[in-house]
């Protein structure tokens, strides 16, 4: 703060040597005052907002934390627990409800000898999904593989109990199937099938060899044939793990039921949805006349059908149209009907995020010699995603609550259970629906704003070409 | 319309499950019976605390299940709701449907059913209010009536204030029973109809049960049975007197406690009816002692009732005309000989 003289010079300017230290703030902008006035009470509407927004906590919140907290009763094993004449007070959440129906909530009516094995399905999941989602841990193509390769094969098995007993493959299906038919079945494993699927590898491997050398030249032979003898091996592996029999009781999917039901779905919708979301979405803006046609038809299909439509028709009619006695899984289908209708949705997220990228991204990567397979992985999508985040996890939560109309093709989710619960005569009482509905509600609300708090954080990490 | 599109995908679906004939056949191959129920009535069909579905309309599923296998829990429960019912029989989805369907002409010519009986002889009825100082339906003139949309009880309703020369307010019908009984606790309106065994369920959930009351006049009848496909009679036979040696079974008072002992007795329709005498049921397709099955493990008649909706149920609903016709009621057996 010393100013500085300059001695004897006939003109002494002033020089400052050190940058003034800022000054407090006025007393009437800082302090608790100051944040009343500017955020609360400022001008006169803003009065009027806060008052109403106090009113409005006021009549909301004491009234739940009343019901749910300190009017609530505990403990009981029947109605007579929860009903105001024979506690002798006011009765708010009836929450023996919830623990005796818990396990109806969580595993539907799925048997209770073996609800073990959707306990490992429900740890391995979390186990899996954590690390993938926090930044800093290693090991993250690791990760991925584990959880989007092994993990569905592996839930689905011991979901499932696996034995799938598979009746032939693509030679079979061609009207060869009396070639396979006399094989036996050892350990589980249906011999005539796989003698069927090795027979048929190999058939598909040389037509494939033969094709891309009269096509491409004798070069393109032998990466021809091991791409198509790995994408064997691969499903091999998956079919042979579907398909041994590992001593595991079978448990039909028409048993399965509550929150495993809703997560199944969920999940399932949420992964299929975005690849094929990506991959539709590069379709349509694709210049190959066909691709841009089909992916365009196949969006617009979906989205111009309503969910529920798209659910009973795979139950009920799908059935009519299909050949004979082939029947294909009631949960099979309405997961494959939420697969597809959540692609459709999210292929015109992902079109919105790729039009958003301006031209000279594309020419700027062409001009680096990129191909337009690289140029569209290393430099368009990243950005693209990047900006779509906030519409992608918004259909994710839409999917997720969407679950719940799988009720009317009797597939009963967390809220169908719940429903089904407040028909037990045991429990019927003023206030068991309000208990469960907001029991589902607070379930629904922890995975929804779960999803939502991730995508926000994820944001904040991405968005580093914007930060200042 | 919606009639017609009932009837033409009953059609269709007929034409494509034509092949299937021999239910009893298919039901043993498959180890297990494919039963249609609620998704949720109480008394009817529920889950229970144990995770297993449980009431009226299930335990004559598992006498069914009992005649056949000796095992009353080889039933696959599919909850259907109201709409996709009968879709789900004529395509073959289940083989019998026990979920509280009332009987009439339609369903049982056109729609290609068979009733197999009356499981359960309900009414529509009418709750309303201690306080509106009313004691009979001929009083309601003016009121204001809460139900549930898209039920016979809503066309009901129109049909009997008419033939009474009434007129009511207005008739208020909510998606769900549940929505309609709040209304009506909430004083949307004067009155709430339903099928009486629902009256009974709707009680449970009112604040103060004391304050309301269900008015004697029951409106309309609504039989209840369960029912099968046209073009299977051994199977329609099977499941129409599975119904029958329950009834029976309670008039002889052949119980699940004591079945063991009357298998003993010289009363000649008890040893028919147990085949001890004859061989009944093979008839049926069955073996002879197909009743003992069926008693050992779901009881009679009256004990199925009294477990599920009878007075020493939460539901507390009084046998009145589902009471045997011994006894004054309409529950009637056929003989076994």
């Amino acid at each position: 703060m010393a100013k500085i003289s300059a001695g004897s010079a006939p003109f002494d300017p002033f020089v400052a040597a050190q940058v003034l230290g800022p000054e407090a703030p006025p007393i009437s902008e800082r302090g608790t005052f100051a944040y009343l006035r500017g955020h609360l009470f400022g001008s006169v509407p803003q009065v009027l907002l806060t008052l109403f927004g106090a009113w409005l906590v006021y009549v909301t919140i004491p009234p739940m934390i009343q019901f749910f907290i300190t009017d609530a009763v505990w403990s009981g094993t029947n109605r007579e627990a929860c009903l105001p004449d024979k506690v002798g007070r006011a009765v708010g959440a009836c929450w023996p409800f919830i623990w005796a129906k818990f396990d109806q909530l969580v595993y539907g009516f799925y048997p209770a000898a073996e609800r073990w094995r959707v306990n490992i399905v429900y740890a391995l999941g979390a186990v899996l999904l954590l690390p993938l989602l926090i930044q800093s841990l290693p090991y993250k193509r690791l990760n991925a593989i584990a959880f989007f390769g092994v993990y569905p094969v592996v839930a689905f098995i011991l979901l499932t109990g696996g034995d799938m007993e598979p009746k032939g493959f693509l030679l079979s299906w061609l009207g060869l199937g009396g070639l396979f038919s006399g094989f036996p079945a050892v350990g589980g494993l249906q011999l005539g099938f796989w003698a069927d699927y090795i027979l048929s590898a190999i058939l598909v491997t040389a037509l494939a060899a033969f094709v891309c050398r009269a096509v491409a030249g004798p070069e393109a032979m032998r990466p021809a044939i091991r791409s198509t003898l790995v994408t064997f091996a691969v499903l091999a592996a998956v079919l042979f793990a579907a398909d041994i029999d590992l001593g595991l009781a079978p448990v039909e999917t028409r048993l399965w039921g509550g929150l495993l039901v809703t997560l199944v779905i969920a999940v399932t919708g949420i992964t299929v949805s975005l690849p094929f979301g990506i991959l539709l979405a590069l379709g349509r803006r694709s210049n190959l006349p066909l691709v841009k046609i089909a992916s365009i038809a196949f969006i617009e299909f979906w989205r111009g059908v309503p969910l529920i439509t798209v659910l009973f028709f795979a139950t009920y009619m799908l059935p009519l149209f299909l050949p004979g006695r082939l029947t294909i899984d009631g949960l099979l289908r309405a997961l494959v009907g939420v697969a597809l209708f959540a692609s459709a949705y999210m292929a015109e997220v992902v079109r919105g995020g790729l039009q958003a990228i301006p031209k000279g991204q594309y020419e700027g990567a062409m001009a680096v010699g990129l191909r337009s397979s690289l140029m569209m992985r290393l430099v368009v999508l990243p950005q693209a995603l990047k900006l779509v985040i906030p519409g992608i996890v918004n259909n994710f939560i839409g999917l997720f609550k969407d679950t719940t109309l799988v009720l009317i093709v009797s597939i009963f989710d967390l809220l169908g259970a719940m429903r089904a619960a407040f028909t037990d005569p045991n429990w019927a009482t003023p206030t068991t629906l309000f208990t469960g509905f907001g029991f589902a509600g607070i379930v629904y609300f922890v995975f929804c704003f779960g999803m939502s708090r991730y995508s926000m954080a994820l944001e904040r990490r991405l968005d580093r070409a914007r930060r200042h | 319309m919606k009639k017609f599109l009932i009837a033409a995908t009953a059609g269709l679906l007929a034409m494509a499950g034509a092949a299937q004939a021999a239910t009893l056949d298919d039901v043993k191959a498959r180890g297990a019976l494919n039963c249609g129920v609620s998704q949720g009535l109480p008394g009817f069909s529920s889950p229970n605390d144990k995770n297993e579905w449980s009431g009226l309309d299930v335990d004559f599923c598992r006498a069914i299940a009992a005649a056949i296998f000796n095992d009353p829990s080889k039933v696959k429960y599919s909850p259907l709701s109201a709409k996709d019912r009968f879709t789900a029989l004529t395509s073959g989805a289940i083989d019998l449907l026990s979920r509280n369907t009332t009987w009439t002409m339609s369903r049982d010519t056109t729609l290609g059913f068979n009733f197999a009986g009356v499981i359960y002889y309900d009414g529509q009825g009418f709750m309303i209010r201690k306080s509106a100082g009313v004691k009979s339906t001929t009083e309601l003139d003016g009121a204001s009536i809460c139900v549930q949309t898209g039920t016979s009880n809503e066309l009901n309703v129109g049909d009997y204030f008419r033939s009474k020369n009434m007129k009511y307010k207005e008739v208020i019908a909510f998606a769900t029973l549940d929505e309609a009984i709040k209304a009506y606790e909430s004083g949307r309106c004067d009155a709430f109809t339903s099928d009486r065994s629902q009256l009974a369920a709707v009680r449970l959930k009112l604040t103060n049960p004391a304050d309301h009351l269900v008015l004697p006049e029951t409106i309309s009848k609504e039989p209840l049975g369960p029912l099968v496909r046209h073009g299977d009679d051994q199977w329609f036979d099977l499941v129409k007197w599975t119904y029958f040696a329950l009834l029976n079974a309670e008039e002889l008072g052949i119980t699940s406690k004591n079945v063991d002992q009357m298998v003993n007795s010289t009363n000649p329709e008890i040893k028919r009816l147990l085949g001890t005498d004859g061989k009944y049921g093979e008839g049926v397709g069955l073996t002879a002692d197909w009743a003992v099955r069926i008693i050992k493990a779901v009881g009679n008649y009256g004990e199925i009732y009294d477990r599920n909706v009878g007075p020493s149920t939460p539901l507390g609903i009084e046998r009145g005309i589902n009471k045997l016709w011994t006894e004054g009621g309409l529950q009637y057996g056929m003989p076994v000989r």
